[in-house]
């Protein structure tokens, strides 16, 4: 199944997901990868951002993509992408809508 | 109102510039993620779900309305514009950015309040009874000793790192409002035959994955010797609990393992053999303590409060609010109010900054200055004429903080759930929306009366559910949220654990579950007077599982 590589910000702990090389806060503007390959050399290429404090806890998680919209497979990741189910007006959910 | 001295002033804002520096240096990369851990967690500062969270130390779970408002500018000015009131009589901020962390801790030492040892394995913020200094069932007002434990735990250097977060609760009242039972450690305020006050001590209570109600370990503790009985507990604890496993590492599985009357030999002679009089409280410094909590000057105010009474007989909806939200005061003419923060339908113990800013308000005008949270995630003006509770319940009304449901269906305790909390399986907070939207605040809600339901959405319970009347306790089973019912649970004088239904229900399914055990109750009562929790006691489990499993079956995981 693909996969997007995941990380917390450091200054303000804001969900950013890996995009060639950069990360972005819009699920779907992640970059999705397609083989445990790529996701493993993604993951490492993420990990300098580690090092280079910019981003605290990287790893991967299972999406769904189709038609330029992507989404997270299980609920937990799922809520963690869009925001609080209890609250659509804060988390990404608010900046996408 | 405990007003700091020029000691924790300083101690305050000497850890407020710390904080500063070591995020500074955590930022500039000087720090990893490994190395400042330690340090953010000590000061409140979680990673969660969507951004890190701040827990704000209330101790004993009193405020100020200066206090309150601050609470309030801070969640508009560094968050979203509201905060969550926690089981441990805190606020937790869910959006904060840790650039903004040491601002927002030097605000909060500007009106004598931190997030200082609200996470780590050490001494929590100490809880008391939310009605401390009001009620009028109590012997003592709890909080100078919460306040006495505050002093003495805060970065204590031989307990700042033990082998699992401790929790200390006090009451002051023979009716246990603060859960101490379900404490690591809890202090229950009682007298001795010479009228003397001391303390009961409870220990190796605590919820979690592995429920345990803690043991009375003594009858009476003089009061002189609240902290080395205290250092005497936690020492042993220290020394003897466990560390090769953190789910193992709590008090109560130390007392479960070397046995409840081992574990009393070894505290007493821990008391004994170091008891020299260092820790011994002074007589003075209990009556200092105590001054700071003592209660406004409150003149009885006459028999009859005509305009409440007057209300009273002419407003079906402010006379259930009476029922519901006003306490028995110590005092003729006064009245203890209970802010809900449990609106029908919202999210249990949220607070948005204009909420805040209105309790802070009122507590001003009308309530002395005084603010409680109370463990149930509600809010508390303990000190109101009875004849001001007519302005103030309009006043609240026409915020929506009338909610007339205290100790009801609706008045549910809920954590985060996995709408926010990294650790969580499964969402609680819809849960309860759920079932608030279900049984509301009217005519059914009342027929039912009192009843607590306690929501967690993993098995660490910070949302109580083993000590639910009924209990829900949120898992994931493959990829799916399912939640067990626990019926029976308690957290009063007369605690115990819940029992388990059965398999789970699903999410979609829960609601209707806990109707089926609602319904079944109302069918089995012997009348109105026989509350959820003594129905239960008397008849069991069979028919709740025969309702739930058998006539309907309701279980679908």
């Amino acid at each position: 199944m693909p996969q997007v590589v995941t990380a917390s910000r450091l200054v303000d702990g804001i969900v950013v997901f890996w995009s060639h090389g950069g990360w972005v806060e819009l699920l779907d503007q992640a970059q999705v990868l397609q083989t445990k390959d790529d996701v493993e050399a993604n993951i490492k290429s993420a990990q300098a951002d580690v090092a280079a404090n910019l981003v605290v806890d990287v790893f991967a998680f299972e999406v769904k993509a189709a038609a330029g919209h992507v989404e997270a497979v299980t609920l937990r990741d799922r809520i963690r992408t869009a925001g609080p189910t209890v609250h659509r007006d804060h988390g990404k959910q608010a900046v996408a809508r | 109102m405990y007003r700091y001295d020029e000691f924790d002033a300083a101690f305050v804002k000497d850890r407020v510039s710390q904080f500063r520096d070591q995020v500074e240096r955590r930022l500039s990369g000087e720090l990893n993620e490994d190395q400042f851990r330690i340090h953010r967690l000590m000061n409140g500062l979680y990673l969660q779900l969507h951004a890190y969270m701040l827990r704000i130390a209330i101790p004993y779970g009193t405020l100020s309305s200066r206090q309150m408002r601050k609470l309030a500018d801070v969640a508009r000015r560094y968050d979203k514009g509201y905060g969550h009131f926690t089981t441990r009589q805190n606020l937790q901020l869910n959006w904060p950015a840790l650039k903004d962390t040491p601002d927002i801790l030097a605000e909060l030492a500007s009106v004598e309040m931190h997030a200082i040892q609200t996470s780590g394995n050490c001494i929590r913020n100490v809880t008391a009874d939310h009605f401390a200094g009001a009620a009028a069932d109590e012997i003592d007002d709890p909080r100078p000793y919460a306040e006495i434990l505050r002093q003495w735990s805060s970065i204590h250097p031989e307990f700042s790192f033990l082998p699992r977060k401790f929790k200390i609760a006090v009451t002051g009242a023979a009716r246990d409002r603060a859960a101490i039972q379900v404490h690591d450690i809890g202090y229950q305020i009682v007298r001795n035959r010479a009228g003397e006050p001391g303390f009961a001590v409870w220990v190796g209570g605590g919820q979690g994955r592995t429920p345990m109600i803690a043991k009375k370990i003594r009858d009476f503790l003089p009061v002189a010797d609240l902290l080395a009985y205290s250092e005497a507990i936690v020492r042993v604890y220290n020394l003897e609990g466990r560390r090769d496993n953190k789910y193992k590492a709590r008090i109560k599985i130390l007392l479960h393992e070397k046995g409840a009357e081992p574990f009393r030999v070894a505290v007493e002679e821990e008391f004994a053999a170091r008891n020299d009089g260092a820790l011994r409280l002074p007589q003075a410094e209990i009556d200092r303590i105590h001054a700071y909590f003592a209660p406004p000057a409150l003149k009885a105010r006459l028999a009859k409060p005509e305009l409440f009474d007057a209300r009273r007989n002419a407003d079906g909806k402010f006379r259930a609010f009476v029922e519901t939200n006003i306490a028995q005061h110590k005092i003729d003419g006064f009245g203890i109010v209970t802010i809900s923060l449990k609106p029908i339908g919202g999210i249990p113990g949220d607070a948005t900054s204009e909420q805040m800013d209105i309790v802070a308000d009122l507590a001003e005008r009308y309530g002395h200055d005084e603010i409680r949270v109370s463990h149930e995630q509600n809010l508390v003006l303990p000190h109101v004429a009875l004849d001001d509770i007519p302005a103030i319940y309009d006043f609240l009304a026409k915020h929506g903080l009338a909610t007339s449901n205290i100790g009801q269906i609706s008045d549910i305790i809920a954590c985060p759930g996995l709408d926010y909390c990294s650790l969580a399986t499964a969402r609680s907070i819809p849960v309860a929306q759920r079932i608030s939207d279900r049984f509301g605040d009217g005519e059914r809600a009342h027929e039912i009366g009192d009843l607590k339901i306690k929501i967690s959405g993993c098995i660490n319970a910070c949302g109580h559910h083993h000590v639910g009347h009924i209990g829900i306790l949120g898992l994931e089973r493959k990829g799916v949220e399912t939640y067990q019912i626990t019926l029976g649970g308690s957290a009063d004088e007369n605690c115990t654990l819940g029992d388990i239904t059965g398999p789970g229900f699903s999410y979609e399914a829960v609601v209707d579950a806990v109707e089926t055990v609602v319904d079944t109750y109302l069918g089995l009562r012997t009348d109105k007077s026989e509350d959820f929790l003594t129905a239960y006691r008397r008849v069991g489990m069979a028919p709740f599982k025969a309702a739930l499993y058998e006539k309907n079956p309701g279980a679908d995981i």
